[in-house]
């Protein structure tokens, strides 16, 4: 039973057990690369420096996501060379490598923008600790915050210090998230939930997943600290039972921390207890908002209800909740590590810290990025993604999935923060970046998400469930070049409608593709309208 | 312990008006005489706020909100009955008329419509959006009641009223979106339902043609809907 003591004294033994080999060989054992590998290549690895006899000198350690995806799968040896497409064939020559020059054949270069440009706070773990191991974590700083919060800080204090970084809600919303950890922690009763929204589900989007397989244990440490802060005693993580590594991994994750006393009752000694359990959510997009999330844990059909009451007021079971996203939890220990000064100053005035990207579609670098909020897309897609791929003409940029919209190339050096975006008619989102090239369609991209919305609307308000499905219906129709003009003016009627009638985000949000591709490629929708019929413009 | 409700004074389409500040906009409107459209919300069930034909107005917010669920401040000002509403409100009724069949000629309920007052008094005349033409099933296997599934609304009100009032829970809701479809306890044939109580409260609550008593002609269904509030009222005094 660990105090706060003795968990430098885990953290040391664990630094000196790590320094010990003289040559680290890290595997990615993330979604993207262990679907290649399915563990073969550590295996290879493993058996390589046996067959070397050198099991005492190099630890081969699996690890989470490198962010390098559309390579993979990657190899990382002591921090300097990086293997890319490896196959378990290739683990002999790494081994052998080791001391010398590397093996030309499979080496990447990390002196790329791709690696350059990166700031790394929620995915500073990420590649470098084996998600399976609460001793690697807690060699890098792990659980060093939460030590900190429950024997220095006052629960009201940590409210601060989130408040002070200026952090905003990594979900997509924006909202602040101190100041929604000091609502909840004003609501006066015995019981109070925190959740971490889990659920993720844009298309092209795998943050979150890259968080909860690369560094589950940040995740836990992070709703520790919330839980402490607004005082709660349960945290739920609602994840999507899509991701089954993800939740091997949290399981994993919460039984090693109940071992050590960093959850459950009288956590690191003190008298706070806090317990965290997982819901798996039954494969509804619409089951990320919020009021539909809550009612999913309350084993009843995740349909949204109108708000207010808030969570944060009325929440899991009608008591106050607090609801953030993972990427959001991920930024809080190194928030209370380092100060929301130090995190206040990431970043630009009114969006702080960094942001998480899954860079997707016609771009050359697929994968997962952080990067400092206020870069541009510029910097984004042309010298981190490499620009896209095959070369062909970049056209725009989608950012937050189904809810958001397509930012054309014209407005390629908007720096990417929450209010740009927005005033661009698109949104930060949860973290999907689809670059879209001149090959593509933009109405038959609109088509794409409008789909995505109509199915996975939830049916209870008429605007989102009928209004999905017209439009729908109206986008065929000019895709297939059957509409007419007037067709056009049905679309944007609805598009009105839905947006300023519907009940949950949804529903909201479901017209934004529409609308953001009709505002700068109108062209596109128009010269697929079909002209009128003869005698009708006749007459 | 005396009960304290405080009073507030606010505005409803330019008239001054008080309420209690548990009232919701929409109880205030009604007792002042000022209509606003509803579908999903019947006295004496719990709102769920979904059928967004209550939306209103109210100056200096930048969203609409539904009345059902929106209470009194002071000094707020709310409109009903903008034109803006006004254009909604019909779309919502033209979208809900493309969804499913709703042809009143042909209809038991013709006559005695939540749907079919709400387009004559929104001034629904034609709807502009192709019909859905959805394949829904009829289920007959009841006794003495039909469900109609190509007239539901999806409304809710008879899964609430079974849950709520009778406290069987035979109802519920199956699929998304555009194929969500009310169900009889685990989407079994409703005549072989273990739940139903042949109550037949969920036929009085169903807005339109839905669900319907058996052997009834066009235009002859009529429902009662005054035993609800009567329910609850007496629920409600016997806590």
């Amino acid at each position: 039973m660990p105090t706060h003591d003795e968990l430098p004294e885990i953290r040391a033994a664990e630094r000196e057990k790590q320094g010990s080999y003289r040559h680290s060989i890290r595997v990615c054992m993330a979604a993207g690369c262990l679907s290649q590998h399915e563990g073969t290549i550590r295996k290879a690895l493993v058996d390589a420096v046996a067959a070397e006899g050198l099991e005492g000198e190099v630890q081969v350690k699996g690890v989470g996501c490198m962010g390098l995806c559309a390579q993979g799968p990657l190899v990382m040896v002591d921090d300097s060379i990086l293997y890319e497409k490896v196959t378990a064939e290739d683990a002999v020559d790494i081994v052998k490598a080791l001391d010398k020059k590397p093996v030309k054949r499979i080496q990447s270069s990390l002196n790329i923008p791709f690696f350059q440009r990166q700031v790394k706070i929620v995915l500073e773990n990420s590649g470098i600790v084996d998600p399976e191991s609460i001793e690697d974590y807690i060699s890098r700083d792990g659980y060093a915050a939460l030590s900190k919060a429950l024997g220095e800080m006052m629960p009201g204090d940590v409210v601060d210090e989130i408040m002070n970084s200026g952090l905003r809600g990594r979900g997509g919303g924006g909202y602040l998230t101190g100041l929604k950890w000091s609502t909840v922690s004003k609501a006066i009763s015995d019981i109070k939930y925190v959740i971490c929204n889990a659920d993720e589900g844009d298309p092209g989007a795998f943050m979150d997943r890259s968080v909860l397989e690369s560094d589950p244990h940040r995740i836990l440490e992070g709703m520790t600290i919330a839980g402490y802060a607004v005082g709660a005693q349960k945290g739920y993580i609602y994840v999507r039972a899509e991701y089954p590594l993800a939740i091997d991994r949290l399981k994993t994750a919460i039984k090693q921390a109940k071992r050590l006393n960093l959850l459950g009752d009288n956590i690191l000694g003190t008298e706070f207890d806090f317990d965290i359990e997982l819901r798996l959510g039954a494969g509804a997009f619409v089951c990320g908002e919020e009021t539909a999330l809550m009612a999913s844990i309350e084993g009843r059909r995740g349909s949204p209800r109108p708000r207010p009451p808030y969570p944060a007021d009325h929440g899991l079971w009608g008591q106050p909740t607090l609801i953030n996203n993972v990427e959001t939890f991920a930024n809080v220990a190194p928030i209370i590590r380092n100060g929301g000064q130090w995190f206040a100053s990431i970043g630009t005035e009114n969006s702080k810290g960094t942001k998480v990207f899954a860079l997707a579609g016609q771009v050359k670098n697929t994968g997962l990025i952080e990067v400092p909020m206020g870069v541009t897309l510029r910097e984004i897609v042309q010298e981190i993604g490499g620009g896209t791929t095959n070369d062909a003409g970049l056209k725009a940029i989608q950012t937050g999935g189904p809810s958001g919209g397509c930012i054309p190339v014209e407005f390629i050096d908007t720096p990417v923060d929450y209010d740009s975006l927005r005033m661009l008619g698109s949104m930060m989102g949860s973290g999907g970046l689809i670059v879209i090239d001149d090959t593509a369609s933009m109405v038959e991209l609109a088509l794409y998400f409008m789909e995505f919305c109509m199915t996975e609307s939830c049916g209870k308000c008429i605007p989102c469930r009928v209004g999905t499905a017209q439009m729908h219906n109206l986008l065929n129709r000019i895709v297939r070049g059957e509409a007419r003009a007037e067709d056009l003016e049905l679309l944007e009627q609805l598009c009105d409608l839905t947006r300023n009638t519907s009940l949950c985000g949804l529903g909201q949000s479901a017209p934004t593709p529409v609308l953001s591709t009709l505002k700068y490629f109108r062209h596109e929708y128009l010269e697929k309208i079909a002209a009128p019929p003869a005698e009708e413009a006749a007459s | 312990m005396a009960v304290r409700s405080r009073i507030k004074t606010l505005k409803i389409d330019g008239r001054d008006v008080s309420a209690h500040e548990d009232e919701t906009i929409l109880q205030i409107a009604e007792e002042n005489g000022i209509f606003i459209p509803t579908l999903c919300r019947i006295e004496g069930l719990s709102l769920i706020g979904a059928c967004r034909l209550c939306l209103i107005e109210v100056k200096g917010w930048n969203r609409l909100v539904p009345a059902c669920h929106t209470h009194a401040e002071e000094g707020m000002e709310v409109f009903t009955d903008t034109e803006r509403l006004r254009n909604y409100r019909r779309m919502i009724i033209e979208l809900l008329f493309s969804e499913g069949n709703h042809v009143c000629a042909v209809c038991v309920s013709n006559g005695n419509c939540e749907l079919q007052y709400l387009a004559q008094r929104l001034g629904m005349d034609h709807v502009r959006f192709p019909n859905m033409q959805p394949v829904r099933k009829v289920d007959m296997t009841h006794e003495r009641f039909v469900l109609d599934r190509n007239r539901c609304v999806l409304c809710a009100r008879c899964i609430r009223v079974c849950d709520e009032i009778e406290g069987a829970h035979t109802w519920d809701m199956r699929g998304r979106g555009i194929d969500a479809r009310v169900i009889t306890d685990l989407d079994i044939p409703w005549g072989d339902s273990e739940t139903c109580t042949s109550c037949g409260k969920c036929v009085n609550v169903c807005p339109v043609g839905a669900i319907v008593e058996k052997g009834r002609a066009v235009g002859e269904m009529t429902k009662r809907k005054d035993f609800l509030v009567y329910l609850s009222k007496m629920r409600e005094a016997k806590k």
